[in-house]
C-alpha cells in the first residue's frame, strides 16, 4: 500500500514560501521521455509567427533577415542561459550577477584584443578566467548564504553585479568600446546577410553548449552534479563533496558567461551595462526553458531570439526587448514551470 | 515585536497582557521630526540636498518595505511605481499645467492600481519566490521600455519641469536651496512612516503579516489572503509613487531610466535590507546610510589619494560601496541594522 | 439534527483515486472519529471539506448550506474550522499574538480581541507560553496553540488533524479532556482524523474507516473496531503508527 496521494497532498499544502520553486510538485513517468507533442506544438507556433510576421511586413526579405538575425543570437543566449540555469538547477541560486560575468569577460577580451591577441584566442584566458572566478566568488561569498532563503541569495548577487558592473565603469569610464574581427563581412543566408562574426559565434555557442551537455550526461563530475541537482542530501550520503560540486557548478556557470562574452565580443558595443542586457534576456530564457533545464535553456534561448526579432516587426518602434518581457509574462503566468519540465 | 513583558503576575489568568509597541513607534516619529524641521537651517546646502536625499530614499523603501517586508512578496519592480508617481506629475504638470500636488495624488492612485493589477495576476497564477520577484522586474521594464519608445510620454527625452518666476507651494518649487523642499520630504516621510506604523497594528497589516507566515494557515483562520495581499501591495506602490512624484519636482527632471530602471527598484530594496526588513525603522536607519555615501565618494574621487589618481572624475565609486555593503549586511546582519539592534535590546 | 453533511465526495490525483465516494454525516454536539490505514485517503478527505482541496465530485453541506469547493476562509467564515496536522503557526508572532489574528479575522473589534485571545489562550491550557515567541516552543504548545487558534474563530464545526500526533502518552490525556470540554460545555461539534486507537475510542460517538479512498464502515467506536475488515485493513499495521 503506498501513501502517495496524502503524502503529495501534504506537499502540495507545505508549498507555501519561497522553498517551491518548481511549481510541478507531482512527479510524473513522463518526465524522462521526450515530449514530442509539446515540440510539435511550439514548432508549429513558431511557424505561425513567422507567418503573422511575414502578413505583417508584407516583405519575404525582412521577415528571412529577421529569422536569421534571431536564431544567430538565439543561440548566444541559448549558451547564456545554459550558465544560469545549471546554477539555478544545482544551487538554487537565482543569480543576478551572470550579466556582469558576461561584462567582465567583455572587456577582458577587449584588452586581449587590444593587446594583439586574436578574439577567439582569447577564449582561451576569459573562459578559464571566469571560471577561476566563479570559484572564488562561490566559496568566497555564496557558500556563506547556502540553504538561506532565497531572497538572501539573490540580493547577495545583486551586491556582485552592482560591485562588477560599477568597477568597470570606475576603472574604463562609460565609453563605449568595440573589437574588430579582422576579415568580418556579411555571408548571404538564403535572402538575409549575416556577419560572419555573428555567425562564428553561434556556431562556437552551439559548440560549447554541446560540450557542456555532454560534460553533465557523459562525465563522473556531470553525474555528480546531476545528483546534487537532483537530491544533494541524497548526493551526499553517496560520498559526493557538495561543497566542491556547488563551486564548479556555480563556475562552470560563469565560465559561459565568460565564453558567450568572448564570442559576442565583435558583435556589441562593449560597455559596463552590456552584460545586464544579457542577464534580463537569459533570466527570460531560463524561466522560458524550466528552470533548471540546461537543454530547454538553449532552446528557450533560439525561442527567445527569434521573438526580439519578429517582435520588431510586430511592433515596429518598440524595443525589441519589449516583446521578450512579453513573451516571459505570458509564460510566466500560464506555464511558469517552463515550456519543458525541468530535467537538470 | 519587542516584547517587554511586564512584571508577571502569579494568577495565570489575570496575568497583563504584553504592551505593544506601536505608542512608542509614533511617540519615536514626532520626535524626531521635532528635532529634524531645524535642520536646513543649520546645514549648509550641500549637506541639505543630502538630507533630501535620504528622505527620497527613506520614502521609495517605506513603500517597499510594505509589500516585500511586512507582505512578503519580493519585488524587484518598485521601479514600476516609482516611475508611475514620477510620470504621473511630470506628465501632469508639463502638458496639462495641473499642480504637482495633484499629480501626487494622480500617480498614487495609478500606481496603486496597477500593482493591484499587478498582484492580482501574480497570485492567481500563484507565482513565488523568484518567479514573482521576476515577474514584477519584467512590468517595471515593460513600462520603462514603453516610456523609451512611446510619444505620449515624450519618449527617451522624458519631461524637464518648467522654471517659474517666483516660489510656490502650489507649484511645488522654491528657489534651489530652499529649505522647503526638505521640509516637504520631511513632511512626506513622516506621513508614510505613520502610514506604516498605523498599517502594521491595523486588522489589514496583522493578517497580512500572517499570510506572510503561513498563507493556508491564514486562510484557515478565515483570513481572505488574496484581498489583503492586493491592499499591502497598492498601499505600497502608492507610498513608492509619492517619492517617484517629488523626485521629479525636487530635480525638475525625469526621464525613462531615472523612473523606471531597474537601479531604481535597487534604491528601493536596499535601504530596508541595510536598516532591517519587515522593521518600522529600517528603510529610515538604511536611508541615512546610503544616503550620504554617494557624497562621500563623490568627494574621494574628485581628489583621489596619490595611488588612484586614474580614478579622477571617474563615476561608479558609490554604487561599489552599497553593492558591498549589500553584501556584507546579508551576510552578517540579515536582519539589518536595526533588527540587530533590536534583538540586542530584546535580550538585555 | 446533521450539521455537517458529506455526499459522494470524490478527488482523483493523476488517476489515482485518493477519495472514492465518500459519504457521511455528522450530528450537531457530537464527535466523529476518521481513521484508516496509511494512504487511506484521510487527509486528503479533510482537505476537500477543508476547502483546501476542490472535489472533483460530491457535496459538502454546512448546517444546511452548501459550501462545496468555497476558499477555506469562506468555509472558516461559514462556521468550520481545521487545524494543521503538521503545526504552522505564523512564525513571526508571539502565541498572543497568533490567536489574536485569529479573533480579529472572526471580526471581534479590535480593543477586545488581545484580552479574548487571551481567555483562549488560556482556556487550552497554554498560558505559561502567551508572550513567547512560537519560534522554539515545544510540539505539545505548539498542538495546543493549533487548537487556541482554530478556537478562537468560534468555530461550530472544529477539523483537527492528528491533534494528538507527535505527542507523548502523558501529553495526550489532558488534551483529550480539553475536546471533551469543548463538546460538553461550548457545544462545538468535531471531526477529527487519528491514529492513535486509544483516543479514537475515548472520544468518539461514531467512527468512519476509511481504505483506500473509500468508506470500509462506519458506526459505534467498540462495532467499528471488531469489524473483521477493518481488522483486516490495519493487519499487519501498527495502528499506533505515525502517519
Amino acid at each position: 500500500m503506498t501513501s502517495t496521494p496524502d503524502q503529495d497532498h501534504v506537499a502540495a499544502g507545505n508549498g507555501g514560501g519561497v522553498a517551491t520553486l518548481d511549481p510541478d510538485e507531482l512527479p510524473t513517468a513522463a518526465t524522462r521521455t521526450v515530449p514530442w507533442l509539446r515540440i510539435g506544438v511550439i514548432a508549429a507556433l513558431i511557424v505561425v509567427a513567422i507567418v503573422l510576421a511575414y502578413v505583417r511586413a508584407g516583405s519575404g526579405v525582412v521577415v528571412v533577415q529577421a529569422v536569421t538575425t534571431g536564431i544567430l543570437i538565439g543561440g548566444i543566449y541559448g549558451l547564456v542561459a545554459m550558465g544560469l540555469t545549471l546554477i539555478f538547477g544545482v544551487l538554487d541560486i537565482v543569480n543576478f550577477a551572470h550579466g556582469s560575468f558576461l561584462a567582465l569577460a567583455l572587456f577582458l577580451t577587449f584588452g586581449l584584443t587590444q593587446a594583439g591577441l586574436h578574439v577567439y584566442l582569447a577564449l582561451a584566458v576569459s573562459v578559464p578566467a571566469m571560471f577561476l572566478l566563479g570559484v572564488l566568488v562561490q566559496r568566497g561569498i555564496l557558500a556563506g548564504a547556502m540553504g538561506k532563503p532565497l531572497e538572501n541569495q539573490l540580493l547577495i548577487t545583486l551586491g556582485i553585479s552592482l560591485i562588477i558592473e560599477n568597477a568597470l565603469l570606475l576603472f574604463f569610464g562609460a565609453n563605449p568600446r568595440s573589437v574588430a574581427l579582422s576579415g568580418d563581412r556579411g555571408v548571404p543566408i538564403f535572402e538575409a546577410v549575416a556577419n560572419l562574426s555573428r555567425i562564428l559565434a553561434f556556431v562556437g555557442a552551439l559548440l560549447l553548449a554541446g560540450l557542456l551537455y555532454l560534460l553533465l550526461q557523459r562525465t563522473r563530475l556531470g553525474t555528480a552534479i546531476r545528483a546534487v541537482a537532483a537530491n544533494d542530501t541524497g548526493a551526499q550520503l553517496v560520498g559526493i563533496d557538495t561543497r566542491v560540486i556547488y563551486a564548479v557548478t556555480f563556475a562552470l556557470g560563469t565560465a559561459c558567461a565568460g565564453a558567450a562574452g568572448t564570442l559576442v565580443a565583435p558583435l556589441v558595443t562593449i560597455e559596463p551595462t552590456t552584460g545586464s542586457l544579457f542577464n534580463i534576456v537569459a533570466f527570460v530564457v531560463v524561466v522560458l526553458g524550466g528552470m533548471g533545464n540546461v537543454v530547454g535553456a538553449l532552446v528557450g534561448g533560439l525561442i527567445i531570439g527569434l521573438a526580439e526579432q519578429l517582435g520588431g516587426i510586430y511592433l515596429p518602434g518598440q524595443s525589441p526587448l519589449l516583446s521578450v518581457f512579453i513573451v516571459f509574462v505570458l509564460v510566466l503566468f500560464l506555464r511558469p514551470q517552463g515550456l519543458f519540465r525541468r530535467s537538470a | 515585536m519587542t516584547t517587554t513583558t511586564a512584571p508577571a503576575a502569579t494568577t495565570a489568568a489575570g496575568k497583563p497582557l504584553p504592551r505593544q509597541p506601536w505608542n512608542r513607534h509614533l511617540l519615536a516619529i514626532a520626535v524626531l521630526t521635532v528635532l529634524l524641521i531645524p535642520l536646513p537651517l543649520i546645514l549648509p546646502p550641500a549637506q541639505a540636498s543630502v538630507a533630501v536625499r535620504v528622505l527620497i530614499f527613506a520614502l521609495m523603501s517605506i513603500g517597499w518595505n510594505m509589500m516585500s517586508g511586512f507582505g512578503g512578496m519580493f519585488s524587484f519592480g518598485h521601479a514600476a511605481y516609482f516611475g508611475i508617481g514620477a510620470y504621473a506629475g511630470g506628465f501632469l504638470l508639463v502638458e496639462h499645467n495641473v499642480s504637482p500636488w495633484i499629480g501626487m495624488l494622480v500617480g498614487m492612485v495609478i500606481a496603486a492600481a496597477f500593482a493591484t493589477l499587478i498582484g492580482f495576476l501574480a497570485l492567481r497564477y500563484k507565482l513565488r519566490g523568484a518567479y514573482f520577484a521576476l515577474a514584477t522586474f519584467a512590468f517595471a521594464e515593460m513600462l520603462r521600455l514603453w516610456a523609451t519608445n512611446s510619444e505620449f510620454v515624450n519618449r527617451a527625452v522624458g519631461y524637464h519641469v518648467p522654471l517659474r518666476p517666483e516660489s510656490s507651494w502650489w507649484w511645488m518649487q522654491f528657489e534651489p536651496a530652499s529649505a522647503n523642499y526638505f521640509w516637504i520630504a520631511l513632511g512626506l516621510t513622516v506621513i508614510a512612516l505613520v502610514v506604516s506604523v498605523q498599517f502594521v497594528r491595523s486588522r489589514a497589516g496583522q493578517f497580512t503579516k500572517a499570510a506572510r507566515d503561513d498563507e493556508d494557515a491564514a486562510a484557515a483562520v478565515g483570513i481572505p489572503v488574496m484581498r489583503y495581499k492586493l491592499l499591502t501591495m497598492a498601499l505600497s506602490a502608492a507610498i513608492t509613487a509619492v517619492a517617484g512624484a517629488f523626485y521629479v519636482q525636487y530635480f525638475l527632471f525625469i526621464d525613462p531610466d531615472l523612473a523606471f530602471g531597474s537601479s531604481v527598484s535597487i534604491q528601493a530594496i536596499l535601504p530596508a535590507v541595510i536598516g532591517g526588513v519587515a522593521t518600522i525603522w529600517g528603510p529610515v536607519i538604511g536611508a541615512v546610510v546610503m544616503g550620504p555615501l554617494n557624497d562621500v565618494t563623490a568627494t574621494i574621487l574628485r581628489n583621489p589619494p596619490p595611488a588612484l589618481e586614474f580614478l579622477q572624475g571617474r563615476g561608479g565609486l558609490d554604487v561599489i560601496v552599497y553593492g558591498a555593503l549589500l553584501i556584507i549586511i546579508v551576510l552578517l546582519l540579515p536582519q539589518g541594522i536595526y533588527g540587530a539592534l533590536r534583538k540586542r535590546w530584546s535580550r538585555r | 439534527m446533521t450539521l455537517l453533511r458529506v455526499e459522494n465526495l470524490a478527488k482523483s490525483f493523476k488517476g489515482l483515486r485518493a477519495v472514492d465516494d465518500v459519504s457521511f454525516e455528522v450530528t450537531e454536539g457530537s464527535i466523529l472519529g476518521v481513521i484508516g490505514p496509511n494512504g487511506a485517503g484521510k487527509t486528503t478527505m479533510f482537505n476537500l471539506v477543508a476547502g483546501a482541496l476542490r472535489p472533483d465530485t460530491g457535496r459538502v453541506h454546512l448546517g444546511g448550506k452548501e459550501i462545496t469547493g468555497h476558499a477555506p476562509h469562506r468555509i472558516t467564515a461559514a462556521g468550520m474550522t481545521r487545524t494543521f496536522q503538521l503545526m504552522r503557526p505564523f512564525y513571526s508572532m508571539t502565541v498572543l499574538e497568533n490567536v489574536t489574528v485569529a479573533v480579529l479575522a472572526g471580526g471581534a473589534a479590535k480593543r477586545t480581541a488581545r484580552e479574548t485571545a487571551a481567555e483562549v489562550i488560556a482556556r487550552v491550557g497554554l498560558d505559561k507560553w502567551r508572550d513567547a515567541p512560537t519560534e522554539g516552543l515545544p510540539t505539545a504548545a505548539l498542538k495546543r496553540l493549533e487548537l487556541a487558534r482554530a478556537l478562537a474563530s468560534k468555530p461550530r464545526v472544529l477539523l483537527l488533524d492528528e491533534v494528538l500526533a507527535g505527542l507523548v502518552p502523558a501529553e495526550r490525556t489532558p488534551v483529550m479532556e480539553l475536546l471533551e470540554r469543548l463538546r460538553t460545555e461550548d457545544g462545538v461539534t468535531l471531526v477529527f482524523v487519528e491514529h492513535i486507537m486509544a483516543a479514537v475510542m475515548r472520544l468518539s460517538d461514531s467512527v468512519l474507516v476509511l481504505d483506500l479512498g473509500r468508506v470500509l464502515t462506519s458506526g459505534a467506536p467498540e462495532e467499528v473496531t471488531r469489524d473483521p475488515r477493518v481488522i483486516e485493513a490495519y493487519l499487519g499495521e501498527d495502528p499506533h503508527a505515525k502517519a
